[in-house]
């Protein structure tokens, strides 16, 4: 049983003339670690609006087609109950932090469930620690930096033990090394905890490494779906214009010049292998 | 040119941002301002174009002393691209938006209508001229601020975070805008953590960590070099992380272009046949 399914699922925004994206059927599995990409305005942010209902509950406008999350039917379940199933994370921490201190802003959604103050401070721990920021429970968001405020937003999300998780440009505003922190904390939700993730992102150098599948929409259709390797690889990514990891692209222009290295390299850590295999023998 | 000198700059807040800066940068030159999230990177540029004053030291913009003139007078000359559009945009169309600075500056209006005509068509925003910017995605928004800017033809443009939200064609485009008005003979200044972004365009880069510059130089110097990107909190681009993997197999390090990648390890794999 997929844990999203969507069946011709088509949108349009109150004030849009035409459709933010159109017959969109996709399921996704359990466990899944998706990169959803495609050019500016091809419709991926809007769709993923749908995943945890802020459309059509929050967004107006008409939503044509079927979508059922974790088993409920999207348009029959509020926000809130949806919210216990999809976290979502934002491009700027800032705007979803609000809290005196970490550990507040981390267990506000919580409070709002009505459990026990004992399973509360359980479940804030736990998502304090898995997301390695246990240490700064008791600082104020704003003291801290950009990347430890993304962890801050990601821990508020966890603590809610969604099943699905979704990343919209999560690192956009951290330096490299922060990035880099934040694509291993969620790489770590999906392989060891087991959550579903979609991470919606154009810097595919820094993220397709950790999927098992990337989806690239344009113009408000799925174009491409299925594993990194082969749909990065593939010239139709190429001719849309999404950013391929400059691994693979090596790859593809040591192929036109007639050297194929067999392996399709997502990383340079692949890429070094393949190369250190090709050139010794 | 921009003289930058021995300058500090401390936050009433008591955070210290910058400690003992020295820069220059002659007309026309591409440089990147890259480091960790704190390092005063904005801080920095915002002291070209005096939205910021030095507590100690000197900021020179083209002999004018930025202590000395308003800011509407540096405005003229150095234009800014905010990390945020939304901190920066407020009409209700993206004309309106556009011709906002230029009618301040008090061009006329024939002026107006084809310098708004020639920023709009740059920026791929026409259809969008009769919209509300905030219709517009993150990306959208952030191609208008640029256009409002680049309007009023400053001979400085320092944009901050250019690539965020923006796609690969988007950035592409960026890419070679950011030329052309090189050519022009502007001087372009991104403050940037697109590590991939500055490896294709390959600007003069200066790496700034705790409120200081801890180096600078051509961008193959200085992002091939793992200690002092480390020190940034920056990472090596991802074709020069392989070229540093290949090291021990006689390659070089300096690399960060994947098509001069690619030559490397032809001629190596052509001469190995």
């Amino acid at each position: 049983m997929p844990i999203i399914e969507t069946k011709n699922l088509t949108y349009t925004y109150p004030i849009g003339t035409k459709p933010a994206f159109e017959d969109v059927t996709i399921n996704v599995e359990k466990g899944e670690f998706i990169v959803l990409t495609g050019p500016s305005g091809c419709g991926k942010t809007t769709l993923c609006r749908c995943f945890n209902g802020l459309i059509p509950h929050f967004y107006s406008g008409k939503l044509e087609g079927e979508i059922a999350v974790s088993d409920l039917r999207v348009v029959e379940h509020q926000i809130h109950e949806l919210a216990q199933h999809v976290g979502m994370v934002f491009q700027n921490p800032e705007n979803q932090l609000f809290a005196l201190s970490v550990e507040k802003d981390v267990a506000f959604g919580l409070e709002n469930l009505g459990m026990s103050r004992k399973e509360m401070r359980e479940r804030v721990d736990w998502a304090l620690k898995t997301t390695g920021i246990f240490e700064l429970k008791d600082r104020a968001p704003y003291e801290l930096s950009g990347g430890q405020q993304q962890r801050v937003a990601i821990a508020s999300v966890l603590a809610m033990q969604p099943k699905i998780i979704i990343f919209d440009e999560p690192t956009s505003f951290l330096d490299p090394m922060g990035a880099q922190k934040i694509f291993e904390v969620i790489n770590r939700l999906n392989k060891e905890i087991g959550i579903t993730i979609i991470l919606v992102e154009h810097r595919l150098d820094l993220t397709s490494k950790y999927a098992n599948r990337v989806i690239i929409m344009d113009k408000g259709r799925i174009l491409l779906d299925g594993p990194p390797k082969e749909i990065l690889s593939s010239e139709e990514a190429r001719l849309i214009g999404v950013g391929i990891p400059k691994a693979t692209r090596l790859y593809q222009i040591l192929k036109d010049k007639g050297v194929n290295l067999g392996k399709i390299p997502l990383s340079a850590e692949e890429a070094a292998e393949t190369l250190t295999e090709a050139l010794t023998h | 040119m921009i003289k930058i000198e021995d300058v500090h700059f401390t936050y009433p807040n008591g955070v210290e941002a910058l400690s003992g800066v020295n820069l220059e940068v002659q007309d026309g030159e591409f440089l990147a301002i890259m480091g960790q999230n704190g390092a005063g990177k904005t801080t920095l540029v915002k002291h070209i174009n005096g939205l910021l004053k030095p507590i100690r030291g000197t900021v020179v913009v083209d002999d004018l002393e930025t202590t000395k003139v308003s800011v509407a007078t540096l405005a003229r000359k150095v234009g800014f691209v905010f990390q945020n559009p939304d901190h920066q945009l407020f009409s209700e169309t993206v004309e309106e938006e556009v011709s906002f600075a230029l009618r301040n500056f008090g061009f006329n209006e024939a002026a107006v209508n084809e310098r708004v005509n020639w920023a709009l068509n740059l920026l791929d925003l026409a259809e969008y001229r009769k919209v509300s910017p905030f219709m517009l995605s993150g990306g959208e928004r952030k191609r208008v601020a640029l256009a409002s800017v680049l309007a009023w033809d400053p001979k400085i443009v320092i944009l901050d975070e250019p690539t965020i939200g923006q796609d690969n064609q988007q950035k592409e485009r960026l890419r070679q805008f950011i030329l052309q008005l090189n050519n022009l003979g502007k001087t372009v200044i991104i403050v940037t953590h697109d590590i991939e972004f500055v490896a294709e365009c390959k600007p003069r880069v200066v790496l700034m960590s705790q409120g200081k510059i801890i180096a600078q130089g051509a961008a193959e110097k200085i992002l091939t070099d793992p200690d002092l990107v480390s020190q940034a909190s920056v990472v090596l681009p991802q074709i020069t992380q392989l070229f540093v993997s290949l090291r021990n197999e006689g390659f070089p390090t300096e690399v960060i272009d994947v098509n001069e990648a690619a030559e490397i390890l032809l001629e190596r794999i052509s001469d190995s046949r």
